[in-house]
């Protein structure tokens, strides 16, 4: 494949996955809840090297106890996750979920439910899902495979997700556990500590300029001083990713890699 | 001979009988999974309408809503899972043709099911706090805990109200003639919370089996629904098509791709798929499925 690394350089993909699986580093003993091809390799990811005390699903009903490639079958069982415990696990919080983002404003707010007006939307999307109770009961990050203005808005269309501002206007019963930890992107990585609990730039990956960030957010990022270039796997990281978690490279599908760098 | 519970037994065409106009139904399974299609098909073809259907939506909602069957629709999602979007529900929502919707996050619907299934007005619950549910769902309130935090602060949560509902549909693999029934694949969904959060339950089943046969080869944790909570059962092999019926058989990808190209396309395509699938009973309907399988051959 093309996309492999070429002349010593890391995909973009396995960089994207490796900044999933720094999220999920700190988690401890929970439910590591991905929604997406990369965020369940990150998560994988991490449970191999960094956080081996991670639970993970088959994204259906089961706790795993290894570690299979993505969407493999057949492992070792340790577990039962139907739907209703699911819900019974976000209320209990020991779960981290990444989900997706249609769209993310300056506050950290996401939107997963239509585009335009509620009550008649130019687009229909999948519906607020869990992200309301996901965002005011356990941490939850995000996973955006495309940055662009148009998923960077300045306020988004309807808040499926609680940002910590909304939710600390909403009250302690909000706030308590609002807990948006991490946006990973194909460009950056980014959380919601900023001034006034806006979005905040923590590194970008490497090969992108900080102007490219910039110009693809369609709002005042909060960038510090100093940016650090987001890590790249190490050695060990991504013979994993390469020969263990997918070796069929599903992962470039998401995050093909830059045509500069696929030269 | 000593008498038992009542036969149950009921033909698909029996339970649409027991419908009414504006009636409240819940619709179990979960998104593309398990949900009780040959039942939602005899809807389609029944004059019924103005419907309030409450479900964590798939192809059912999709269905009913191109057919206008729909006045309120109580959702968190409608997802065909591999096809993300529902091109049937999309279509309705673009057009503004389903007159009344409440968006609930779909922990709150659980909640809510829960509400009605303990004859409680509302169940307090942290979703929904500060995203646009309470927006766009103003008539949802807060209630103010009694008791003092740690802080001596008192919360603020979410009264999430009862879902109740007159009728509820769920599809189980096998089921006794007084109703009771298991599920054999992966997840419960919600299906039992259905039952109890309705007047009545009706439940399809790919296979009725006598009593004994319900634990003969599964374990008793599987029997989900009690004869208490069940109105009807109806025999309906391949009932839940095309969507999942795990372990009886899996989600009919391949027809599932020609419903969302036909749904999502123009008028003339939906007519031509609507002819030959849906324009006759459930055993044409099968029969049509049959053939289409066929093709692919």
């Amino acid at each position: 494949m093309s996309t492999e690394s070429t002349t010593g350089t890391v995909s973009r993909a396995d960089v994207c996955a490796a900044a999933i699986a720094d999220a999920f580093r700190d988690d401890g003993e929970i439910f590591a809840s991905p929604m997406g091809m990369l965020p369940m390799l990150g998560v994988r990811l991490a449970k191999l090297t960094s956080n081996p005390d991670l639970v993970i699903s088959d994204g259906e009903s089961l706790f795993l106890a290894g570690v299979p490639p993505l969407f493999a079958t057949g492992d070792v069982v340790e577990g039962w996750i139907p739907f209703r415990k699911v819900f019974d696990v976000v209320a209990y919080g020991k779960r981290h979920v990444m989900m997706g983002a249609t769209q993310v404003d300056r506050h950290g707010n996401q939107n997963i439910s239509a585009i335009g007006d509620w009550s008649r939307p130019k687009r229909q999307l999948l519906g607020s899902r869990g992200a309301p109770g996901n965002t005011v009961n356990n941490r939850t990050s995000y996973w955006v495979p495309k940055h662009s203005t148009r998923v960077f808005v300045e306020a988004v269309d309807i808040v499926s997700g609680v940002g910590p501002k909304r939710a600390k206007e909403a009250g302690p019963g909000a706030a308590t556990y609002n807990d948006i930890h991490r946006i990973v992107t194909n460009l950056a990585v980014l959380d919601v500590r900023g001034a006034d609990d806006t979005v905040r730039l923590l590194s970008v990956h490497p090969g992108v300029g900080l102007d490219e960030v910039r110009a693809a957010t369609g709002f005042e990022l909060d960038v510090p001083a100093d940016v650090p270039v987001t890590r790249e796997p190490t050695a060990e990281e991504q013979v994993i990713i390469r020969e263990v978690l997918d070796p069929k490279g599903l992962r470039f599908k998401e995050v093909p890699q830059p045509e500069e760098q696929a030269r | 001979m000593s008498n038992g519970p009542r036969d149950k037994r009921m033909s698909i065409d029996d339970v649409v009988a027991e419908l009414r106009d504006g009636m409240t139904i819940g619709i179990g399974g979960w998104g593309p999974r398990r949900k009780p299609m040959a039942l939602v098909r005899a809807i389609l073809r029944s004059d019924l309408e103005d419907l309030t259907i409450v479900s964590w939506g798939g192809a059912d909602v999709g269905l009913l809503a191109r057919a206008g069957k729909i006045r309120k629709l109580v959702f968190a999602f409608v997802s065909l899972d591999s096809v993300p979007l529902e091109p049937n529900f999309q279509r309705a929502r673009q057009a503004g043709t389903i007159p009344e919707l409440v968006e609930l996050d779909e922990g709150m619907f659980q909640t809510g099911l829960r509400a009605a299934a303990q004859r409680l007005p509302f169940l307090p619950m942290r979703a929904g706090l500060g995203s646009d549910v309470l927006v766009n769902q103003p008539w949802i309130s807060t209630i103010t805990s009694p008791y003092a935090a740690a802080d001596g602060a008192h919360e603020e949560l979410v009264a999430v109200p009862a879902l109740h509902l007159d009728v509820a549909l769920v599809h189980l693999n096998r089921a006794d003639k007084h109703g009771n029934a298991t599920y054999l694949g992966p997840d419960p969904y919600f299906d039992d919370l259905f039952c109890m959060a309705a007047d009545r339950a009706f439940v399809s089943v790919e296979q009725v089996v006598d009593t004994a046969g319900l634990t003969v080869d599964t374990p008793v944790q599987r029997l989900l629904l009690s004869r208490m909570m069940v109105s009807g059962v109806v025999e309906a092999p391949n009932g839940a098509h095309f969507t999942t019926c795990t372990p009886d058989y899996e989600r009919d990808e391949r027809f599932q791709r020609a419903y969302a190209a036909a749904a999502g396309g123009s008028d003339e395509e939906w007519a031509t798929f609507e002819q030959r699938f849906l324009s006759g009973d459930e055993d044409a309907y099968q029969a049509a499925v049959a053939a289409f399988a066929e093709e692919s051959k």
